[in-house]
Formats: C-alpha cells, sequence, structure tokens
C-alpha cells in the first residue's frame, strides 16, 4: 500500500466512524443512549484521533483530543448529559466531520469555526483536565482501539475426535488467540476419566477456555477457528467489562490443570450466557460488517451484465425469427433464462447501491451550520435515511442537495421573530425525506417557511431579462424561473446562498443523473422541493418503437398511456399543430418524427400511435410514433463520451439484432419550442439533400 | 521512450494510408484500432452532414464521421466497398469513413516534412505533416485536431 492508499483507508474509515458518531449523538440526545451509546462515540472520536495522529493531522488531532476529553467525562459520569452539554457535542461532531473533510481535500481548517466550540468544550472541563499532557500516539491505531476500550471474549474450545483425527493441534489455536492479544488460559480437565480404563486414547477430553482481551469485535478470534469450528465444540462470547476473568490462571496452556474445579457440565455451553450480558448487541455489530470493493471490478460486472441482458434479448429474437415447432417448452426456458438475466442484474446493481444516510447526515450537519450562521432556529428531520441509491448518485446529490438545504435555510425559513409574528412555532422544520417510488427514487426537501415569493421572482426575472414585463405566467411557470441559468433571490448576498451559481447548476446537476426535480409551494406554508430520480443509471424499462423506419426507446417510466386515436379525438388548432382530446381534457400532440428531422411512414395521426407522457417541462403531452414494436429492458449507453450531447435523446441502448437504437428524452423533446425545431429540421433537410 | 530521447536515432513510424476526396491521406498505425466494411449506421437526429451516424462495436455505441466531407470535400455515398476506420485517442473512439484503405506505410521520422503555409481550410486545419512517396504526397491527419473541432460543434 502506498501512503496515499493508506491515506484513503483511513479517510473511508473516518466515514464509517463519523456515522457511528453521529447516530451515537442521535441516541443520547433522543434519550435513548445507555453506557455503551457514550462508549461508542467515544471510540469514534478516540480511532478518529488516534489515526489522524499518525497522520500528522494536527488540526484534527488537537480537536478530537478535547473532543475526547469531554466525551470521557461523560462516560466516567462525571458530567451531567444536559441540553447544553449535548448541543455542544453535536456541534463538535459537526465540526470533527469538516475537519476530516479539510484534511481529505488538504486546505486548512478554518479556525474561526474550529476555536470557539474547543473553547465551549472546554468550557466543561475542570481545571485539571485543562494541563494537556502532550499525547502520544501508537504509529498506526486504524484497526483497534486502544487498550481502555478493547472487549473482551472468552473462547471455550473442546476439540473433539475429528478435530485430532485431522491433524489439528490446540497448541496452534492457542497460540493464534494469544498472537491477538494478552490471553488468560485455563484448561478443563473434569471430563478426564477416573481411572484409563474408558479412556479413548483419541477422543477429546480437555476443554480450554481462553479469555482474549483488546478486541473490538470477535471476528478475528472466529476467523483462527475458521477452518476447525465444526470440529470442535467452540463458544465464543463477550465478557463484560466489569467482571473479573472468569479464569483465574494466569499461566500458559502447559499449567497444572486445575482439577479441583469440577463443574460436571462437561460442554461449557451452560454458563456461557450467564457472564455476557453484552451479548444481545453483538449480532446488530456483526451485520453491520460491510466489504470494500474497488468500484472499478464491480464496474466491469456491470458491463458484462449488461452484455448479458443483450445477449438474453438476440437470443429471443434469434428463436422467434427460427419459428421452431414445439417450442412451447423452450419459450419456459427462454422466460427462465430472462428472469436470471434479471436477478443477476438487480444484484449486481444492488452491490452499487448506497443508503443515502451518510449524505443525509452530511446535510443535517450542513442544515445545522446553516442555521447557526442565519440565526435562524431550524429543527432538521431525516426521513428514509435506509433508501438505497446508485453510488454515483449518491456522490452526485451531495452538491445539489447542500445548495438546497442551505437555500431552505437562508431563503424559505423565516427569522424567529417573523415567524413569532405569524403565529408559526418559533422553530422552523425542514424535512430531507427519501423513498422509493416505483422504480424512482423520490427525494423531498420540505420547509415550513415562508412560501416562495411568485411577486419577487417576477420581479427578478424581469429585471434580469429572463421574462418579459407582460408575461403571462401561470404559478407553476414562475416557480420554474428559479431554474433559470443566473437567477438567485437574495438581494443580499449572503455567504451561504447566492454564490453564483444557482438554482440551474441543481437542476442540471439532477438532469444529468436522469432524474427530474419539481417545486410546489404554498404562500405562508413553505416550499417542497423533490427529485425524482432512477433506481439504477445503467438499464432502465422501454417502449420499443418505429419512427420514420428508425427503431427508438421510448422510458416506461413517462408514458402514461399508449391511445391509437380515432379522428374524433384529434383537434386542429392552427395549421400544423394538433391536440389530443382525452377524458374530456386537451393534450397537445408532439410528432416525433418533426421532431428527430425524419420523414414519418404515416402522415395521418390517426394512422399512428400516441404515447401520453408526463413530462416536467408540459405536464402531459402526446408523442405521436409509428408504431410500438415491444417493451423490454434496455441497456443504456451513453453517447456523450465519444459524440455529445445530442438535442432530444439521451443515449443510446442495443437491441437484440445488435443494431443501436437511440433513446428518447422525453422531457427534452416536449421542450424545445417548435420553431426552433423546425428551423433546425429545415437546416438538417438541406444538408442531406445537399449532400446524400 | 528511449527513441524519442535519443536524437541521434530516427524514430521509425508506420501509417495506413487511405483516400478521402480522391485524394491520399495516412494515419498513425497506434491510433487505429481495427478496419471494417461499411455496415448500415443508426442516424442521429440533429448531426452535422458529416456524421453518418454511430454503430455498434461489440457493445459501445460508437459515431462513424465521413472523413471526406470533414476535411471540406462532398460527403461519400456509402457502399459495401468503402471502409471504416476505427480510430482510438484516449478513450475516445470514432470511427472514419473512407473511400479506400491502401497500404501500411513504414516512414523515419525525417521523411516526415511540415506542411507547407497555405491559406487554412478544413484540410490543412486537419493535417500535420506530408511524407513525400514516389511521385505521390501523403498527409498525415492529426486525428486530435481533426476530431476536436468536429465533435466540439456537433456536441
Amino acid at each position: 500500500m502506498t501512503d496515499s492508499a493508506i491515506l484513503d483507508a483511513f479517510f473511508e474509515e473516518c466515514e464509517d466512524l463519523l456515522v457511528a458518531l453521529s447516530d451515537g449523538l442521535e441516541d443520547m440526545r433522543e434519550g435513548r443512549a445507555d453506557g455503551e451509546t457514550v462508549n461508542a462515540v467515544f471510540r469514534a472520536v478516540h480511532s478518529i484521533k488516534g489515526a489522524a495522529g499518525a497522520f500528522s493531522l494536527d488540526d484534527l488531532v488537537g480537536f478530537a483530543h478535547t473532543f475526547e476529553t469531554v466525551l470521557d467525562e461523560v462516560r466516567s459520569d462525571k458530567l451531567e448529559t444536559d441540553d447544553e452539554l449535548l448541543r455542544v457535542l453535536q456541534r463538535a461532531g459537526d465540526i470533527l466531520a469538516n475537519l476530516v473533510d479539510a484534511a481529505r481535500d488538504d486546505i486548512p481548517a478554518d479556525r474561526d469555526q474550529v476555536d470557539p466550540v474547543i473553547a465551549e468544550l472546554q468550557s466543561f472541563l475542570g481545571a485539571e483536565d485543562l494541563v494537556e499532557e502532550e499525547f502520544v500516539f501508537e504509529a498506526l491505531s486504524l484497526s483497534f482501539d486502544g487498550d481502555d476500550s478493547g472487549a473482551r471474549f472468552v473462547v471455550h474450545f473442546r476439540p473433539g475426535q475429528e478435530f485430532y483425527a485431522t491433524g489439528n493441534d490446540p497448541a496452534l489455536f492457542i497460540a493464534a488467540l494469544q498472537a491477538l492479544g494478552p490471553c488468560e488460559i485455563s484448561v478443563e480437565t473434569s471430563d478426564l476419566p477416573e481411572d484409563f480404563t474408558g479412556f479413548t486414547w483419541n477422543d477429546g477430553y480437555l476443554t480450554w477456555q481462553v479469555t482474549v482481551a483488546d478486541q473490538q469485535n470477535d471476528l478475528a478470534i472466529r476467523d483462527v477457528f475458521q477452518f476447525a469450528e465444526d470440529l470442535c465444540d467452540l463458544q465464543i462470547t463477550e465478557a463484560h467489562v466489569d467482571e473479573p476473568a472468569p479464569a483465574i490462571d494466569i499461566g500458559l496452556p502447559d499449567v497444572v490443570p486445575t482439577v479441583d474445579l469440577t463443574p460436571v457440565e462437561p460442554a461449557p455451553a451452560s454458563d456461557a450466557p450467564a457472564d455476557t450480558p453484552a451479548k444481545t448487541e453483538k449480532p446488530a455489530k456483526r451485520a453491520a460488517s460491510t466489504l470494500r470493493v474497488d468500484p472499478e471490478r464491480v464496474d466491469r460486472l456491470i458491463n458484462a451484465v449488461g452484455e448479458l441482458i443483450i445477449n438474453q434479448s438476440v437470443i429471443s429474437q434469434r428463436i422467434d425469427e427460427a419459428e421452431l415447432p414445439n417450442s412451447a417448452e423452450l419459450y419456459g426456458d427462454l422466460d427462465d433464462y430472462k428472469l436470471l438475466a434479471r436477478e443477476i442484474q438487480e444484484g449486481v446493481m444492488a452491490i452499487r447501491a448506497q443508503p443515502v444516510k451518510p449524505l443525509f447526515q452530511r446535510m443535517l450537519r450542513i442544515g445545522r451550520e446553516a442555521a447557526d450562521a442565519t440565526g435562524k432556529d431550524v429543527n432538521l428531520i431525516t426521513e428514509g435515511e435506509a433508501t438505497e441509491v446508485d453510488k454515483i448518485v449518491v456522490e452526485r446529490l451531495a452538491d445539489p442537495l447542500t445548495h438546497m438545504i442551505r437555500n431552505a435555510i437562508d431563503h424559505g425559513i423565516e427569522t424567529p421573530e417573523d415567524r413569532a409574528a405569524t403565529d408559526k412555532p418559533q422553530t422552523g422544520t425542514l424535512r430531507l425525506t427519501a423513498s422509493q417510488r416505483s422504480g424512482s427514487i423520490v427525494i423531498e426537501i420540505i420547509d415550513d417557511g415562508a412560501g416562495l415569493n411568485r411577486k419577487r421572482i417576477r420581479e427578478i426575472a424581469i429585471n434580469k431579462g429572463l421574462i418579459t414585463e407582460d408575461a403571462a405566467l401561470s404559478e407553476q411557470e414562475i416557480d420554474h424561473l428559479l431554474f433559470a441559468p443566473g437567477f438567485s433571490t437574495a438581494s443580499v448576498v449572503t455567504n451561504l446562498s447566492g454564490r453564483g451559481v444557482g438554482m440551474d447548476v441543481v437542476k442540471t446537476a439532477i438532469t444529468a443523473l436522469g432524474g427530474r426535480i419539481a417545486i410546489s409551494s404554498v404562500a405562508g406554508q413553505g416550499t417542497t422541493f423533490s427529485i425524482t430520480l432512477p433506481l439504477t443509471l445503467a438499464v432502465m424499462d422501454g417502449m420499443i418503437i418505429h419512427i420514420g423506419g428508425q427503431t427508438m426507446v421510448v422510458p416506461i417510466a413517462s408514458i402514461l398511456e399508449t391511445i391509437r386515436p380515432s379522428p374524433a379525438d384529434i383537434a386542429e388548432i392552427g395549421l400544423s399543430n394538433h391536440l389530443l382530446r382525452i377524458r374530456g381534457e386537451y393534450v397537445p400532440i408532439i410528432d416525433l418524427a418533426s421532431r428527430l428531422g425524419v420523414t414519418p411512414n404515416a402522415t395521418s395521426l390517426t394512422d399512428r400511435v400516441l404515447l401520453l407522457l408526463q413530462t416536467e417541462s408540459v405536464s402531459q403531452c402526446a408523442l405521436a410514433v409509428d408504431d410500438i414494436l415491444d417493451q423490454r429492458q434496455v441497456v443504456v449507453k451513453s453517447m456523450q463520451g465519444s459524440y455529445g450531447e445530442i438535442s432530444g435523446i439521451s443515449g443510446a441502448t442495443i437491441l437484440g439484432d445488435g443494431k443501436i437504437a437511440l433513446i428518447i428524452d422525453p422531457d427534452a423533446i416536449s421542450a424545445v419550442p417548435a420553431s426552433e425545431v423546425n428551423a433546425q429540421r429545415k437546416a438538417q433537410n438541406e444538408v442531406s439533400h445537399a449532400t446524400r | 521512450m528511449q527513441q524519442d530521447d535519443d536524437p541521434r536515432s530516427e524514430k521509425q513510424m508506420e501509417f495506413v494510408t487511405l483516400v478521402a476526396g480522391g485524394q491520399s491521406f495516412c494515419i498513425e498505425i497506434t491510433q487505429i484500432r481495427e478496419i471494417r466494411r461499411w455496415s448500415p449506421v443508426t442516424l442521429l437526429p440533429h448531426s452535422p452532414a458529416y456524421v453518418l451516424g454511430v454503430i455498434n462495436l461489440r457493445g459501445a455505441v460508437i459515431p462513424i464521421l465521413d472523413l471526406a466531407a470533414k476535411l471540406g470535400f462532398s460527403t461519400i455515398t456509402p457502399t459495401e466497398r468503402h471502409v471504416i476506420i476505427i480510430t482510438a485517442i484516449e478513450e475516445r473512439i470514432v470511427g472514419l469513413l473512407v473511400e479506400s484503405v491502401s497500404e501500411i506505410l513504414g516512414a523515419q521520422t525525417d521523411m516526415v516534412r511540415e506542411t507547407p503555409k497555405t491559406e487554412e481550410d478544413a484540410t490543412t486545419r486537419a493535417v500535420d505533416g506530408i511524407i513525400p512517396v514516389g511521385d505521390n504526397m501523403i498527409k498525415i491527419i492529426n486525428l486530435d485536431a481533426l476530431l476536436q473541432s468536429s465533435l466540439a460543434t456537433a456536441a
């Protein structure tokens, strides 16, 4: 491992530790804490400090030390955990996370932020604590905690006949345990026959009890017995910290057997639970164990699965074309293949999926900072933290969410005085929720602030020349002006938002992830931003259509229904525009062929199929296509790397016959103003006339 | 690597020579992935005239450009006899439709002459050096320069 790789590992570990820290502090605040919670919080800070010391991250170490000292006082009940202390601890947790971020980005820490919190922490400490001893760190405490926080595990180990028969030697196992940490070892000989008449030479009569101290968990111990677990009676239990070691002999394995202890139980199982009150907690901790995998390996796997799905559709198509007799069974098998391929694909995608929890916690931190900076009283709530999203989505959501959270606090939620004046509770509420709804992830940012000031938005848009003074806009259209480039409503540029990047950047980021963003706002009651994201980026369900001799794909997610219109359903408006009458509503019809500059097969709309789309730009529209061929899962291939963006096209996929089909972007296709498209089409036609 | 550093040894380079717009060009062999026969492409909407469309190259979506049109000649009407040269620069893979591919040309670096200064057009912008071969003169195509102007505007 290179230095930077070790450093990377450190920061990855910090992520986990910060989550543990944040969880613990949350529990303490909610009053769900017990002694172990405080210990966990302490351990997290201590581990960060220890490892940071190894990398000479002095700012981080100094802060973590003060933080840890206060936590130590809490742990030893010298400090009362009141609201004030909890507030400061929470703040300290945020600062610690910021310092970790700063260290990772290799930028100096913001002393203005850090120093007041250090001072606050120190105010909780008595005079004697302030005499800081020069702290010394073990060179690498990456994976183990210090002596004070390690747990002890009691291993009852009784090798059976099989164990010896396969050539195992108990001494080697005990030596391996000793290598893990300080051990207390005793041997139980009560099972030995009184005389040797009943003695079987190759049977196991001895039970060893080894107490291993200084362990973070029992994984290392289980590793020792990995291959022998089935060959012997093995019990590994965590010893309660306060209890003395159950075995007394401090000697080595060759010590004289303590025969006269003789509890008659042959297996030590019965007394094991008695001295392990902490045991119930263990499974939860083990469940959290994770696997760190190089993302590139996962990406390779995903690519291979993508090819598998394409291959599956190739085979389906071939079999269809072959028109084999008696193929019912074959089709059954083919369906199984399809299901399996889908299952594998979902499984592989799940590897990349990550809970939004760390992201949300980071947002909470940012929210608290923003509330502090603006002097607003905000209660931040997160929901659906366990919702899983593709790793890339989690990473790329961080910036837009940061921006939106800051906006919500800076512009959305009113000052305590203003709130009091409008009979609202003084504390504002900002909720950040994630949920999964039929194939999409929905993330909402809900504030109970003043709502959008549409009059002000309008004025600004006019001032900035985004709209004309007499433009008649619906409320929804005014709300959408927020996403226009160069729009920022704060009349005073605060240091929170208004840094020149506006909501348009947020929108661009969300769109790049294949998602959508919507606003709803009620004056005086608050604003909700909802972001809808696809579950995965690589595969989607698509409707395969024909248009002008080409095969294309429309994402099923945006199709509401498909209609074969009768002449009565179609109304004309002007020379070339048509409306579809559906259940008493009129919906604009968009001719996909003209949008893409191709010639449709059928000229009359009634000979074509209409796809009723739900889009963000026009709430509903009907897309006219030549025909619908199929509905299937397609693998999305980006074209931006090799070609660049094409208006109205979000990507491409490879069909069963190996041909490429372009994937329509319903939002973009419905948003392009018709006049511009016509101009483009004209240019396109001229070019093709001249050249082909 | 070392050859580059050593001024005494001339670097042996290899080029694939081709015909586009009736003139001879060549592309350095290390930038060429493979050469394929023309096969129908999927058209792209709103694309410039020199972009023919995209093809499926073993699971990857590759844009195909008409090299002649790109260099300012009239477009090629692709038939079975035309050839696509798949080029790769770094991560970017692009196919170029040409009229024909002739041979592999070995050349020492000192055989490459600078392009004489002429009025700038689509061809001269994309050519960075010429190799005289007998009575013929083969122009070296700089793919970077060629694609930079094309795909940026296409995007």
